[in-house]
């Protein structure tokens, strides 16, 4: 089975405290710690698993500059065997479908049986899969959080709501997004990030790609993030005191006039 | 603008309610508004449809007995003009089926907005990032059509049913797909379905122990029919509760009436997902973030102050 994951590097939301910056149409980029996306370190260890059982090769790619370098070596540090970088500067700006055009320039140029992304990265779209997925014309599954690998074909289960799982019998090739709590992904430690430190890691422009540079970056987006800005906030609680006979009478009446007690 | 088509998600031959938000949001988008049920003998759903949409597109196939998303994709490509608008309820079909359709339609896609207004042919739409930290706004291009996942409570509900509309039948063409729906596999017996409760007694670390969730399930119980017990991420992820009581970006997104926050700190993931409604904080560290939030704050040990709030809830 040859994989294809499709990582990102993305500013870590549990080492950051996201501030506004001093124009107050973006968010502080100084200083930001990245990290691969979580969604994507499962998305990679399901990968290895697969070919672990059935033979096969784990690539890594990602859409972004140098300093995405390091985000494939990661997870080649995990075992993915190769690794991608699609750069270029035409690929600036790119929406999610033009991450996508870029992403599907990558999977032409290879064989691939299977390929993964993250069911959502740091902008919450959880689009490029199904993108990819529709221009291949391969078939797609979402959410997936379950994958039973049999012969040309997968057994897949996608998280639905309230719970449930979706079980589906999909083709081979096909693009699925990987749910977090799928597995364990593997602890990667520093020592394992510096034996692949060495390995080279081919970058591909919009011209090895055979991409329209018009087709994708700011050019080709039809959808355009114009700025930031910080929610409207409440003014905090109205904090209860008193003993907690008096606290509670207040709760009660406070749940009978919203509604929360008949 | 260009037509707007909304598809309807209906479980058990029942309309999701989400039908009653789409509408207001299709009208907001344009004036010939559609919308469109799929599925095998679905007439009833098609004529409820009808009471809250002036036109409905009715595509019932056996091949459409379950929203397989490719398959439902390929029906709705044979039925929505190219240039068109089309929303959807953004919920896990609505992640499975967008992206591709708007692929398909060579259409601009945006997921998961909190608000949508119209500039000629550009869709202005606000997303959140970073949990909710930070929101964006996000110019759509929508002169060759757009898909647009909406998140539920965007547009307050128009519930008046009183559109009085037409449902016309549509083929759906060739649905043959290269993914096969199998079965729903449901999680463990007693699971509920926090999304549509009133009260939530929802509990975080503060719990402490797996021998004190009994405590919360107590006070739901004392509370009635309409409350529920929900959790975030650590007591799932510690299995003291199942996952689909969690509440959280990674979890269930709810609006009940009432949202009782019982020893969870507030973090912005967690927050992500209670959209809406009157929230009671009860937690021990005056400074836990979610008193920022909250509408009403008591400072208080919950494994102390829930059995009490019980007791006075069952002498009512």
């Amino acid at each position: 089975m040859e994989i294809l994951v499709c990582v990102k590097r993305v500013p870590d939301s549990a080492e950051n405290e996201i501030e506004m910056n001093a124009e107050g149409n973006d968010i502080e980029r100084d200083d930001l710690v990245f990290s691969v996306n979580e969604w994507d370190n499962y998305a990679v260890e399901e990968a290895i698993q697969i070919v672990d059982n059935v033979g096969g090769t784990v690539t890594v790619v990602t859409v972004g500059d140098d300093e995405s370098d390091e985000v494939l070596r990661r997870e080649m540090a995990m075992g993915a065997a190769k690794g991608i970088l699609l750069t270029d500067d035409a690929f600036e700006g790119s929406d999610c479908k033009g991450v996508a055009t870029i992403l599907k320039g990558c999977v032409d140029k290879g064989n691939y049986d299977l390929i993964f992304t993250g069911a959502q990265a740091d902008e919450g779209a959880g689009a490029v899969g199904g993108m990819l997925a529709a221009m291949m014309d391969y078939p797609y599954a979402s959410l997936v959080n379950k994958i039973e690998a049999g012969d040309g074909k997968l057994t897949i289960g996608r998280e639905i709501e309230g719970g449930n799982q979706e079980m589906n019998e999909i083709d081979l090739p096909c693009v699925l997004s990987i749910q977090t709590g799928i597995n364990e992904p593997r602890y990667v430690g520093i020592r394992g990030i510096r034996q692949v430190s060495g390995v080279e890691i081919p970058e591909l422009g919009a011209a090895d790609l055979g991409l329209d540079a018009a087709a994708v970056g700011e050019a080709g987006a039809k959808v355009k993030k114009v700025d930031y800005f910080v929610p409207e906030s409440g003014d905090g609680a109205e904090m209860l005191e008193g003993s907690n006979d008096q606290i509670i009478e207040k709760l009660i009446e406070i749940l009978k006039a919203n509604g929360g007690l008949q | 603008m260009a037509q707007v088509f909304a598809y309807l998600v209906h479980n058990d031959g029942v309309l999701d309610d989400s039908a009653m938000e789409l509408v207001v949001a299709a009208k907001a988008v344009g004036d010939d508004v559609t919308a469109i049920v799929t599925g095998s003998g679905i007439d009833a759903v098609a004529d409820d449809a009808a009471k809250i949409f002036p036109k409905v597109i009715k595509i019932d196939d056996a091949g459409l007995a379950y929203p397989n998303a490719e398959v439902v994709r390929k029906a709705l490509i044979n039925v929505i003009p190219a240039g068109s608008v089309v929303l959807f309820t953004n919920n896990t079909f609505a992640m499975d089926c967008a992206p591709g359709l708007s692929i398909k339609m060579d259409a601009a896609y945006v997921s998961d907005i909190i608000s949508l207004e119209v500039d000629g042919t550009t869709l202005k739409t606000v997303r959140q990032e970073f949990g909710g930290e930070v929101n964006t706004h996000v110019n759509v291009d929508a002169s060759n059509g757009a898909v647009i996942a909406l998140r539920p409570g965007t547009f307050a509900a128009d519930e008046s049913k009183s559109a009085g509309g037409s449902v016309e039948a549509a083929a759906a063409g060739d649905i043959s797909a290269k993914r096969t729906f199998i079965e729903i596999v449901e999680p463990e017996a007693g699971d509920v379905d926090i999304t549509k409760a009133d009260l939530l007694v929802s509990i975080g670390r503060g719990i402490e122990d797996e021998d004190n969730i009994e405590i919360a399930h107590e006070l739901a119980e004392a509370l009635g029919a309409g409350a529920e017990v929900s959790c975030s991420r650590p007591i799932v992820d510690a299995k003291w509760l199942e996952p689909s009581r969690q509440v959280g970006t990674s979890g269930c997104t709810v609006k009940p009436k009432v949202y009782m926050a019982c020893g969870i700190s507030g973090s912005f993931q967690h927050l992500g997902g209670i959209k809406g409604g009157f929230m009671i904080a009860i937690n021990k560290n005056e400074n836990a973030p979610i008193f920022q939030v909250a509408d009403v704050g008591i400072v208080a040990d919950i494994l102390e102050f829930l059995p009490e709030l019980t007791e006075a809830v069952n002498d009512l």
